[in-house]
């Protein structure tokens, strides 16, 4: 049985500084990823909602806090904490749900309200809790753990901080690439050697900033995939189509490339190159067959560019050149 | 708090010394105090009272015992903080923030890391990886009423 499922559509919102509950980037992204999906929010079976606001109710129950927000519709709904990998379990979440049966898609959406500077714990005194105590007595920041894993780095493998400072070059770059990111300007390595130090060795601009922003994926059992892809090339969508339905109508919705099909024969021989009629043919000499040559070669849907088809050239050449 | 530090609330009901341990011959020096399972040997920093945590280990629950850690080991790594960090951290606020630098101390027997603060005026070029340090006592921070006590990780004098 394949463990694969199979993800319909993908949407973000911006990331920055904004201010709100984190509820309102979540569902920002899951609209938009519904509508990539072009599946309607009363069709999808369950909801998982990840949310890293520490203490008090953790993740403020994001599964359900997301399903309020979109409208009860009656999914199962599950709620994900695991601090900075709580999107990644929420994946797993969904996705064992799917593999075990229970639920055709699955709605996974994440979305943070960060504070301001530090990542800091929830009040209260928790004395028998680590990463209370980590702050309490120490004043260990999460920068503070990556500083010394940096300088162990520069201790045993002979990274230097010039090393460092290439990951945010090369994170910059793409930032600067993707209209959603919250930073979005080119760094130099200059730049960041020119940044106060934090912890060192790590400067601010090694560091991550801590932003407000959401995420959402819609996925579903490779069967519902394959009947959606289906309805949306004919047309019968039980959905109304979505700005994006109209992209998965290309010629052959493949998204991984299959065994490519055998080049058809033709039926007349190839038309005449475009001569002028006074010139005199050469003649072709009898050990020298013609031959219709197919070229495959995969190319992208120009429109969704997500999906892949193969693509015909065909070319006519005497049999000595097309190697037969 | 109350007077002394964290480790005197938390432990001064059962041991009334918090970290200070009485060595052979009657010496109080500063140790800092883990507990050991009576089952597998496995050592914890911060105490755990309740179970052992060694997955492989199937003594009783409650089969661990106090015990006084190593007071020597080798800088794993060092960092510092060049900005004040959040509550619930104990510093006075009001003053500008002076920079500490954070020590990683292996201890050997135990085969674990334990974090604590450098000596006050410690900078990360003092430091080096592998250097062998000590534990002393320190203070976190002090006002009239209370004084917050901790324990530091300088440099054994003369050693490498």
């Amino acid at each position: 049985m394949s463990r694969d499922v199979a993800v319909l559509g993908v949407g973000m919102h911006p990331w920055g500084k904004w201010g709100r509950h984190f509820t309102r980037y979540g569902v920002a992204a899951a609209r938009a990823a519904l509508a990539d999906a072009g599946l309607d929010w009363r069709d999808v079976g369950l909801v998982v909602g990840a949310d890293t606001v520490r203490g008090g109710y953790p993740g403020h129950v994001a599964g359900a806090a997301f399903a309020q927000a979109l409208g009860w519709q009656g999914a199962r709904v599950a709620g994900v904490y695991a601090a900075c990998a709580s999107g990644a379990q929420a994946l797993d979440t969904a996705r064992a749900h799917i593999l075990a049966g229970l639920v055709d898609t699955a709605l996974v959406v994440g979305a943070d309200a960060a504070p301001k500077g530090f990542f800091a714990p929830a009040g209260g005194d928790r004395p028998d809790d680590p990463d209370w105590l980590r702050f309490r007595v120490l004043g260990a920041t999460n920068p503070a753990y990556f500083g010394l894993y940096a300088r162990r780095r520069m201790a045993l493998h002979g990274d230097t901080p010039e090393d460092f400072a290439r990951v945010k070059v090369k994170n910059a770059a793409a930032g600067a690439a993707n209209p959603l990111a919250r930073l979005r300007t080119p760094v130099t390595a200059a730049e960041v050697a020119a940044s106060p130090v934090v912890a060192d060795p790590l400067r601010l601009l090694d560091v991550c900033a801590t932003s407000d922003g959401g995420a959402a994926v819609v996925l579903s059992g490779l069967d519902f995939a394959g009947a959606a892809r289906r309805r949306t090339r004919c047309g019968s969508a039980r959905s109304p189509p979505s700005p994006r339905s109209t992209r998965a109508r290309c010629p052959t919705s493949r998204t991984s490339p299959p065994t490519p099909p055998s080049p058809p024969r033709p039926r007349s021989p190839p038309p005449d190159s475009g001569r002028p009629s006074s010139a005199p043919r050469t003649r072709r000499p009898a050990s020298a067959p013609r031959t219709w040559t197919w070229t495959w070669t995969w190319r992208r849907c120009t429109t969704c560019r997500r999906r892949w088809s193969w693509t015909g050239t065909r070319t006519w050449a005497c049999a000595r050149r097309a190697g037969r | 708090m109350g007077r002394g530090g964290w480790r005197r609330d938390t432990v001064a009901e059962t041991r009334g010394g918090g970290l200070v341990h009485a060595g052979p011959g009657g010496q109080r020096r500063l140790r800092l105090l883990g507990t050991r399972c009576r089952g597998c040997g496995a050592v914890f920093f911060p105490r755990e009272d309740h179970a052992c945590r060694n997955p492989a280990c199937d003594g009783a629950e409650g089969d661990l015992e106090e015990v006084p850690l190593s007071p020597r080991g080798r800088v794993w790594s060092y960092t510092d903080a060049r900005y004040r960090p959040p509550a619930p951290y104990v510093c006075d606020p009001s003053r500008p923030w002076e920079p500490y630098v954070l020590v990683a101390v292996e201890l050997t027997a135990e085969r674990m890391i334990v974090l604590g603060q450098a000596a006050p005026g410690t900078g990360v070029a003092d430091l080096a990886v592998g250097m062998e340090v000590e534990l002393v006592p320190g203070v976190l921070h002090e006002d009239a009423e209370h004084t917050w006590t901790t324990w530091n990780w300088p440099p054994v004098a003369g050693g490498r």
